[in-house]
């Protein structure tokens, strides 16, 4: 993975594939995308710097540490589905504000709970394997 | 508040899972984020079952998506004592894990998954979709498997990927299952598929509920299937012994007469004769696994096998009486058998083995202990007036007056054999003097004794209660069972009283649907 080519090609598109996570995540309510594959897009761009650099290089930029995001994530989601029952209406219930409502929200708990568990994951093989 | 109620049982157990992950580091922070977790489980499930006995039968719909088409959350009266039996569980084996796993590393992690277990275990419980419990079993095997491998070593690991791979073979079939049935039905609501499963052709129905059949009975650990269960349970730390004994077995049998009696009716599915013998089976060859053991844990282990099998007899049986002792055995049984892993977990703790050969003395130097021990060990053997009388008693009544005296028979033979396998426990780990060659008793500071005491006491009073207090609790089982077998209630609640138009609706593609791939 010395090539000079592929290291520097994998920053960019490190960068483009995070953009693409982040349309998926959003266009997911009516068409194909969704907090899931939208994590795993991240994951996979996440990965490519892995392999372009150190699985600690990829730790540094991620601030936190991936069980956090994967923490966080499963509470936004719980929150997202919680949400309703505040208003009379059963768990999971869509609220809207506009085109915004609450099942973003709970993807957007998916999205961060599968980057922070693939990652996890991912991170402990390479260092294992390293 | 229904939709409260109905949910909190999950969501409570989710949110602390991942508050102690979040604390893992701080032990004395995550220990109270799991007692107070689970404290606020027990209430809830309190308050489920006052609002099931007051005002019947409560319906949530996920995202309201109406049943059939949505997910529904039912909890009828066996769902919400589950639930309470469950909480009660937990409360008691968060308490005792503070002590017992004090030592081991990532400590915040094994109460993060205990309590993602027990999010596992109550969706199961209170789910009335037939895909969602396939979830929530999944759910559950994830986190036992964590469970089994945290702070492993190659024993451990070998245990537990004994276990996986028969509980992955289990939930696989029960998928499968799932399949068979949507593709047959159209459906996976229960209450919908009670109305729509006796309208597919013998041979269709005979497949998918043996598939369930196959499926559920490796998750109960019954006759042929329990192979998973003595090998991989007593290399496991204590408290998630004490955990798993309780709680995934029961589960399974809990699967089974939920799908038995409110999606196939056992008769009619033609597996009744079959589920007799296995139950025969079951109890018998677990308890005589249980006799050549010599390490308490094994023993005990053994044992849940050949309970395991008094629950499915009264199932197979197969009338109100019957279902109503399968019932309050299973209620009995998960608080007596919790309570004798813990017990045993504890003598391990001071003497640092389980094995009977190691052990003694136990009763000179802890009278109160051996007291504890005898309460639910008798209660186990099913000596009058502890629960386990009561629910034996039943299950035989009903075999008695259904003229399957074999059965009968067979069910007195094993308690026998029980009472053997808790007198060589007694015998050996309380009244012999402590053996020469054993290692001296480690000396346990007044908090730790305190936290191993506590959980054993209140279960050893609730095993007491239970056994006086048998009326009520009997009233419960009865009541859950009538409901199990004269569904019409559960039904209209799920569905809304206009059910007949649900019910009278023609399978799609029937009854072609049921030959084609």
């Amino acid at each position: 993975m010395s090539s000079i080519i592929f290291r520097t090609s994998a920053h960019i598109v490190t960068v483009l594939m995070l953009v693409f996570s982040v349309y998926l995540l959003l266009r997911g309510h009516n068409n194909p995308g969704g907090g899931f594959i939208a994590g795993l897009i991240a994951v996979i761009a996440f990965a490519l710097l892995m392999l372009a650099e150190t699985p600690d290089y990829v730790r540094e930029r991620l601030i936190y540490p991936p069980p956090a995001f994967a923490g966080s994530g499963v509470l936004i989601a719980l929150f997202a589905g919680l949400l309703p029952l505040f208003f009379g209406q059963p768990f999971l219930s869509g609220l809207w504000l506009g085109k915004i409502g609450s099942p973003l929200l709970f993807d957007v708990g998916v999205y961060l709970a599968v980057i922070g568990s693939v990652l996890m994951i991912l991170l402990n093989v390479e260092e294992e394997l390293s | 508040m229904t939709h409260w109620l109905l949910v909190m049982p999950v969501f409570i157990p989710l949110l602390t899972a991942t508050a102690c992950a979040f604390s893992f580091r701080a032990r004395a922070l995550s220990s109270v984020i799991s007692w107070s977790g689970a404290l606020a489980n027990l209430c809830i499930a309190l308050l489920l079952i006052q609002q099931v006995i007051s005002q019947g039968l409560q319906v949530t719909a996920f995202g309201d998506w109406q049943a059939p088409f949505g997910i529904v959350f039912v909890a009828d009266l066996l769902s919400a004592s589950m639930v309470l039996i469950t909480a009660i569980i937990g409360v008691a084996i968060v308490l005792y894990s503070t002590t017992d796993l004090r030592s081991k590393p990532f400590y915040g992690i094994y109460h993060s998954l205990i309590h993602a277990l027990l999010a596992g275990v109550m969706g199961s419980f209170l789910t009335g979709d037939i895909f969602n419990l396939y979830v929530f079993f999944e759910v559950m095997l994830i986190t036992s498997f964590g469970l089994m491998v945290l702070n492993a070593n190659k024993q451990q690991v070998d245990a537990a990927v004994k276990y996986v791979v028969l509980n992955l073979i289990s939930t696989m079939v029960f998928l499968l299952a799932i399949g068979l049935l949507y593709g047959a039905t159209g459906t996976l609501n229960m209450a919908d598929l009670h109305a729509k499963v006796p309208l597919l052709p013998d041979t269709t129905m005979m497949l998918i509920s043996g598939l369930f059949l196959f499926g559920f009975a490796i998750k109960a650990s019954a006759f042929p299937v329990f192979s998973w269960l003595p090998a991989s349970y007593h290399h496991l730390p204590s408290a998630i012994v004490a955990l798993y004994a309780a709680l995934l077995t029961k589960v399974g049998v809990y699967a089974l007469i939920r799908v038995f009696t409110i999606v196939f009716d056992l008769v009619d599915s033609g597996y009744q004769p079959l589920l007799i013998v296995i139950a025969g089976l079951t109890m018998l060859t677990g308890v005589l696994g249980a006799a050549s053991q010599f390490h308490i844990k094994r023993i005990l282990s053994f044992h849940i096998i050949s309970q395991i099998g008094y629950m499915l007899m009264g199932l197979a049986i197969y009338t109100p009486l019957a279902i109503t002792g399968a019932i309050f055995y299973i209620i009995h049984h998960i608080i007596v058998k919790a309570n004798l892993f813990l017990i045993g977990g504890f003598l391990q703790r001071r003497q640092g083995s389980d094995n009977l050969r190691e052990l003694g003395g136990a009763y000179r130097s802890m009278p109160w202990l051996a007291l504890l021990f005898l309460i639910p060990a008798f209660s186990l053997a099913g000596f009058p007036p502890l629960s386990g009388f009561w629910g034996k008693f039943l299950v035989i009544k009903a075999s008695l007056q259904t003229d399957a005296y074999l059965l009968a028979a067979t069910a007195l033979f094993v308690g026998l054999m029980t009472i053997y396998s808790m007198t060589k426990i007694w015998a050996e780990a309380f009244w012999k003097p402590l053996p020469d060659n054993a290692a001296a008793p480690i000396p346990l500071t007044r908090m730790e004794n305190c936290l191993y005491i506590v959980p054993i006491a209140a279960l050893a009073v609730l095993t007491i209660l239970i056994g006086l207090l048998v009326e009520p609790i009997y009233q419960l089982a009865e009541v859950s069972a009538t409901n199990l077998l004269n569904p019409q209630p559960y039904i209209n609640a799920v569905l809304g009283s206009d059910s007949t138009a649900y019910s009278t609706l023609t399978i799609p593609s029937a009854p072609a649907g049921g030959t084609q791939p």
